[in-house]
C-alpha cells in the first residue's frame, strides 16, 4: 500500500497507514526523494506510528531515506515509534543513528522547527 | 503435518509480512503479551527475509510449544535453498554475504528463547526457533 505524502508549509509529512511490505518502503524513499525536489521542501516527516514491527530491513531503508533525503537538502525526522517496536530495535541492535526521532507528529513539527532556526543561525 | 501447525509459504517479499503477522496473531492467541509479540513478529521477519533472500522460496512453519509445564511457540523456517556454508560465521552480528545489515539471523536469535539452525549447502535450511511465555503482570 502506498504511503500517502502530504505536504505542509515547506515540510512533507509521509503518514504511514497500515503495514508496509519491503515493496513499500522502497517505493516511499522514490516517491519523497522526487517530492521534496518538487515541493522544495526542507523537511520530511515519517510518521511509523502504525508499524508493530521495525526491523533490519526497514531500519536500513528508514536510514537510507534519511541519508539520501539530506544529500536532497531536506531533514528528516521518525516520529511514532511504539514503546515495544524501540524495544525490539534495541534487542536487535538497530539503531537510527544521524537521523531525527520525535515522539510524535507535534514533536516532529518542533524538531524541524528548530533546525531550520538553527540552520539560519549558523547562516547555512 | 499436525493438526496445530499452521503454514505460510514464503514465495516473495511480500510473503514476509504474511508471516509475521500470522505468527503475531497466533502469538497472541496462545497468550503472549506486549513486547513478545514485537519480538516474535520481528524474528519472522528476519528468517522469512532470509529465506527470501537466499533460498527464494521455502516456507514458515508456526505451532505451539509445550516443555513441562512451559507453555510457548514453535517457528520453524524451513528452505531448499543454496545452504549456508559456514553457519558459525552467518550467526556473527554485522557479518552479511550480501546487502544486509548482518542481523537477521544473530538479530533472530536474540528475540527468541531458543535457537537452533541445521543447513547443508546444496540441501537446504532449517531453522527452529521457540518463544516461552513468562507470566504477565495482570
Amino acid at each position: 500500500m502506498r504511503v500517502p505524502i502530504l505536504k505542509q508549509r515547506d515540510y512533507l509529512i509521509a503518514s504511514i497507514q497500515s503495514v508496509l511490505s519491503d515493496a513499500d518502503l522502497l517505493q516511499l524513499r522514490d516517491d519523497l526523494s522526487q517530492r521534496v525536489g518538487q515541493y522544495r521542501s526542507r523537511g520530511v516527516i515519517i510518521d511509523v506510528t502504525v508499524l508493530d514491527v521495525i526491523d533490519s530491513f526497514a531500519t536500513r531503508t528508514l536510514r537510507a531515506i534519511a541519508h539520501m533525503l539530506r544529500l536532497r537538502g531536506a531533514e528528516t525526522v521518525i516520529v511514532g515509534i511504539q514503546p515495544e517496536v524501540a524495544f525490539g530495535m534495541v534487542q536487535l541492535g538497530l539503531t537510527l543513528e544521524g537521523i531525527g526521532t520525535a515522539l510524535d507528529l507535534e514533536e516532529g513539527l518542533a524538531y524541524l522547527d528548530r533546525k531550520a532556526k538553527r540552520n539560519l543561525h549558523d547562516g547555512k | 503435518m499436525t493438526a496445530n501447525e499452521t503454514r505460510v509459504p514464503i514465495t516473495s517479499e511480500a510473503d514476509i509480512v504474511t508471516a509475521r503477522q500470522t505468527g503475531r496473531s497466533l502469538a497472541a492467541e496462545l497468550g503472549f503479551q506486549g513486547a513478545d509479540l514485537t519480538l516474535i513478529a520481528a524474528a519472522i521477519s528476519e528468517v522469512s527475509r532470509n529465506i527470501v533472500e537466499y533460498a527464494q522460496r521455502g516456507e514458515i512453519v508456526l505451532q505451539p510449544a509445550n516443555r513441562g509445564a512451559a507453555r510457548g511457540l514453535c517457528v520453524v523456517a524451513r528452505d531448499e535453498g543454496p545452504g549456508i556454508p559456514d553457519v558459525a560465521q552467518a550467526m556473527r552480528y554485522g557479518y552479511s554475504s550480501r546487502r544486509g545489515l548482518g542481523v537477521g539471523l544473530p538479530g533472530a536469535k536474540v528475540l527468541m528463547d531458543d535457537f537452533d539452525i541445521v543447513s547443508k549447502v546444496g540441501v537446504g535450511t532449517t531453522i527452529t526457533m521457540k518463544k516461552w511465555m513468562r507470566s504477565y503482570a495482570r
